[in-house]
């Protein structure tokens, strides 16, 4: 962590005048990350919980979903009749929005959000929201097992064949729409492959198809199937990747899954979103890891697991190299607005406004269930620019900096019950609250500015309680505002 | 350089995920094309004929007009050479004139960057749109990126909080947003960005406030863009390039209905933002280019067209010499590149000719080199 904080340039010596059994807690420090990273962060009073339990054990908890009880999907359906039936995204996203707040599997949840990123399937062509939410229903069942069951069920995904065509993928007439991006952006990446290859892997996925849909009614809409048609497949010899054959679509995901190159794409991807920042997928054939070892580390957990996606992630979020990348990612839109919504409060439950919440992903530049394009969301510093930060300062300040919301009077009675704070305690309490967050020198520098104009906070009559809360709502906007909350 | 009293302005239209050239400009004399088009073809009965070999298609009635009223230069046979068939690097090329390698810098970047060399006006260049396109991108250099112009600003909605209150807070939000020494390009960049977004908000509210005009665009994303574009343009606050984009053009299946839906609205939209600019006096301060990043295949797969090469741009505006420029490559099989109508002009002609004739800056150091340029500005 320390090397971390010394490439971001930033000082230590502030962090001295924080009380030593808070923020300097290295131990909540590391629950906090691990909560921030595989899941959307949890509010400050639930860290000292499971600190208690122990960083392994909550690994382990968060690889096992299936021990923490599901949202419940029918109670979901009489809030949300409509994400079935949904002509637009709105209603579905909202659906996800308030599964990633209120979920007891955060890990699931965030495997999901992964597995969207990276097989990006966007409304604005399947134009169906509800096939996509399935889509993503799909990463939730799917998404922490073998690699390669993963990508059986993405090719026989009606979304996926919509998206990438293979509808229209036939014998004697592909469509290598489906067979180029399996490559070049679902497994192997670029290089790793040639034309040839991908027009035989098309070739094998023909007659992989959707069953014919049974038109909207006025109420809604059926989901769409699928369906292998053996009369509009391929049967004659392909050869992929130097295996010859009469392949099918199996046969190209075993081979997929056995490449090296694979291993070592998906364990760029997975560092990529859980551990830090790197350069963009498109330039990966021919710029290397920043952290060579832990993708090295990662490829063997595939190789020694047969591509099973918890073991990997077993071996990343217990590997130093995670553990010492506290703030090394740019927050993703989502990460920002679920994690800044999980600490104030006020959308636990059913709560109106998770339409608006589900729209300010977009605003900030990741519309759910509607990815720019195959190539999906770029990630990391990309996440920011004029318009997008904007969005983020303005979403989080006004947020964390509403005293009115059930979370932030959370923290100002916590800070309150520490009594008559001076301004160096009330900075550090404040920072400890929605995170603990570690700040650079000039954003501690104005928080103290702030927290000095009202002197030590008092709590005696009506007047000072106001005035103390102000103070507070005050530090708390900024800290929301800061640079370094923009990290996760 | 054109000769206008104004700053030259250049509005970039990116028609995103690769518009179909041979359904655009419909090449309605060769046989060749109804040969290998026997499903995703516009039928004769649709056609708006330029001359004895090429044709619009009717859906484009208004873009056909402004090609006719001769302020549109349709560029043919655009692209380079080996061409890939990927989007993204497709993209990234036309994004950072950068075939061989991977670019960083965008060429509108350093656009803006020759235009406004101390960075002196964050409205300079501005993107309407979801994220910065890598065009744009340039480290040093700020953009404006607007997702919805009326409701633009730094810390512009807290819950109670006074005016004064307000101002306090963004005095601080400068201060921790003010340049640091030592921590780093990525803090750096934040840095710079958030100062930026200061200052380009505190100028472009007044865009919306000063903005009227009779016209009456359709209410879908591409005519809420190029609206965006006019209240900007018309507010006279100095921006030079605007961005935005449009799509998705990825017509591999059931192309008819939605390549048909893309190109009436941007037909439309165009239409109306000329004669928008028209009715402020300002149709000659403007021009617009439109590109794709590459072209679709020759032969239809029976509902939609694969990656193709060469493509189509235009150049559309009042100072612009309408007509055709370079040659339609040839449909015959032998002169394909694996089964895509093969380049014949270098895009980077298109944006010199762009750089260096209307906006008046050096284009070599932009587009990385020397290349063909064209006559139609």
């Amino acid at each position: 962590m320390v090397a971390m904080m010394k490439k971001r340039g930033w000082s230590l010596v502030h962090q001295k005048e924080i009380a030593p059994n808070k923020l300097a807690n290295d131990e909540i420090a590391s629950m906090a990350h691990l909560m921030r990273r595989a899941g959307f962060g949890d509010p400050r009073r639930d860290l000292d919980v499971r600190v208690s339990q122990g960083y392994e054990e909550v690994v382990e908890e968060l690889l096992h979903p299936e021990d923490q009880p599901a949202i419940n999907d029918e109670l979901l359906y009489r809030i949300f009749p409509g994400y079935e039936g949904a002509l637009g995204p709105p209603i579905n996203q909202a659906e996800w929005v308030y599964r990633m707040i209120n979920t007891k599997r955060p890990l699931e949840e965030k495997m999901a959000l992964f597995w969207h990123q990276l097989f990006a399937t966007s409304n604005s062509k399947v134009d169906n929201p509800p096939e996509i939410t399935r889509q993503i229903a799909m990463f939730r069942r799917f998404g922490l097992g073998k690699y390669r069951d993963l990508l059986m069920e993405l090719a026989k995904s009606p979304a996926m064949i919509f998206w990438l065509d293979n509808h229209g993928n036939h014998d004697g007439a592909t469509n290598e729409n489906w067979g180029r991006e399996l490559l070049e952006l679902f497994s192997l990446g670029v290089g790793n492959y040639t034309e040839d290859d991908i027009q035989e892997a098309a070739r094998a996925f023909t007659g992989w198809t959707i069953a014919p849909k049974i038109p909207r009614n006025p109420l809604g809409r059926f989901y769409w199937e699928f369906e292998y048609k053996p009369e509009d497949h391929d049967e004659r010899e392909k050869t992929f990747l130097g295996h010859t054959g009469n392949l099918n679509g199996e046969d190209i995901v075993d081979i997929i899954v056995e490449q090296p190159a694979t291993a070592r794409f998906l364990a760029r991807h997975l560092y990529r979103f859980f551990v830090a920042d790197e350069p963009p997928v498109p330039n990966w054939n021919i710029t290397p890891p920043n952290d060579p070892d832990a993708i090295d580390a990662l490829v063997a957990a595939y190789n020694d697991s047969g591509g099973d996606i918890a073991s990997i992630l077993r071996v990343l979020f217990n590997a130093d190299f995670f553990k010492g990348s506290r703030f090394a990612k740019v927050k993703s839109p989502a990460e920002l607005i679920i994690g800044t919504v999980r600490i104030s409060g006020g959308y636990y439950g059913f709560r109106p406004g998770l339409n608006n919440l589900a729209l300010e992903c977009g605003w900030q530049g990741q519309e759910l269930l509607n990815p720019p394009s195959v190539e999906s969301w770029h990630t990391g510093q990309a996440w920011l620019d004029v318009g997008t930060l904007l969005r983020r300062v303005n979403f989080a300040a006004r947020t964390l900096g509403d005293t009115s919301l059930p979370g932030v009077r959370t923290i100002i009675e916590g800070i309150r019950e520490q009594g008559n704070l001076s301004p160096g305690e009330v900075v550090a309490a404040c920072l400890d609250a929605v995170g603990p967050l570690e700040v650079g020198e000039e954003t501690h520098a104005e928080l103290m500015v702030n927290a000095e104009k009202n002197g030590r906070l008092a709590w005696s009559t009506p007047g000072e309680v106001n005035a103390s809360e102000k103070t507070l709502g005050k530090i708390l906007t900024l800290i929301a505002a800061s640079k370094d909350y923009q990290f996760a | 350089m054109a000769s206008t009293n104004k700053d030259p302005v250049l509005v970039v239209l990116e028609l995103t995920g690769a518009n179909d050239y041979l359904n655009t400009i419909v090449p309605y004399a060769d046989p060749v094309y109804w040969d290998n088009r026997p499903k995703v073809y516009i039928p004769k009965d649709q056609l708006l004929p330029i001359d004895n070999e090429l044709a619009f298609r009717s859906d484009v009635e208004p873009f056909k007009q402004i090609y006719d009223n001769g302020n549109m230069a349709i560029i043919h046979g655009i692209g380079f050479e080996n061409s890939p068939r990927s989007h993204f690097r497709a993209m990234d090329i036309w994004h950072t004139c950068e075939p061989d390698s991977i670019g960083i810098n965008g060429w509108l970047g350093k656009v803006i960057r020759d235009l406004d060399p101390v960075g002196e006006n964050v409205l300079k260049g501005v993107n309407f749109g979801q994220g910065l396109p890598r065009a744009l991108t340039m480290r040093g250099v700020p953009v404006t990126s607007v997702n919805h112009l009326a409701s633009y600003g730094v810390l512009s909605s807290l819950p109670g909080a006074s005016e004064e209150d307000r101002s306090q807070l963004l005095e601080s939000f400068a201060k921790m947003y003010a340049p640091a020494i030592g921590t780093g390009p990525v803090m750096d960049y934040l840095g710079q960005t958030g100062r930026d977004a200061l200052r380009g908000a505190d100028m472009i509210k007044v865009a919306p406030e000063r903005y009227s005009s009779n016209i009456k665009y359709e209410n879908n994303a591409i005519g809420r863009s190029l609206r965006d574009v006019a209240q900007v343009h018309l507010a006279g606050l100095g921006t030079q390039v605007f961005y935005t984009s449009y799509g998705p053009f990825d017509t591999h299946f059931n192309q008819p209905g939605s390549h048909t839906k893309l190109w009436m609205d941007i037909s439309k939209a165009i239409s109306d933002f000329f004669a928008d600019l028209r009715e402020h006096d300002a149709g000659e301060e403007v021009v617009m280019m439109l590109f794709s990043e590459f072209g679709r295949r020759v032969r239809d797969n029976g509902t939609g067209t694969d990656h193709g090469a060469a493509g189509v741009a235009f150049a559309i505006g009042d100072r612009v010499n309408g007509g055709m420029y370079g040659s339609y490559p040839s449909l015959k099989p032998e002169d394909l590149s694996q089964g895509d109508l093969a380049p014949n002009y270098d895009f980077r002609g298109f944006y010199s000719t762009l750089v260096d004739r209307w906006l008046g800056l050096d284009p070599v150091s932009v587009v990385g080199g020397k290349f063909e340029q064209m006559a139609f500005v």
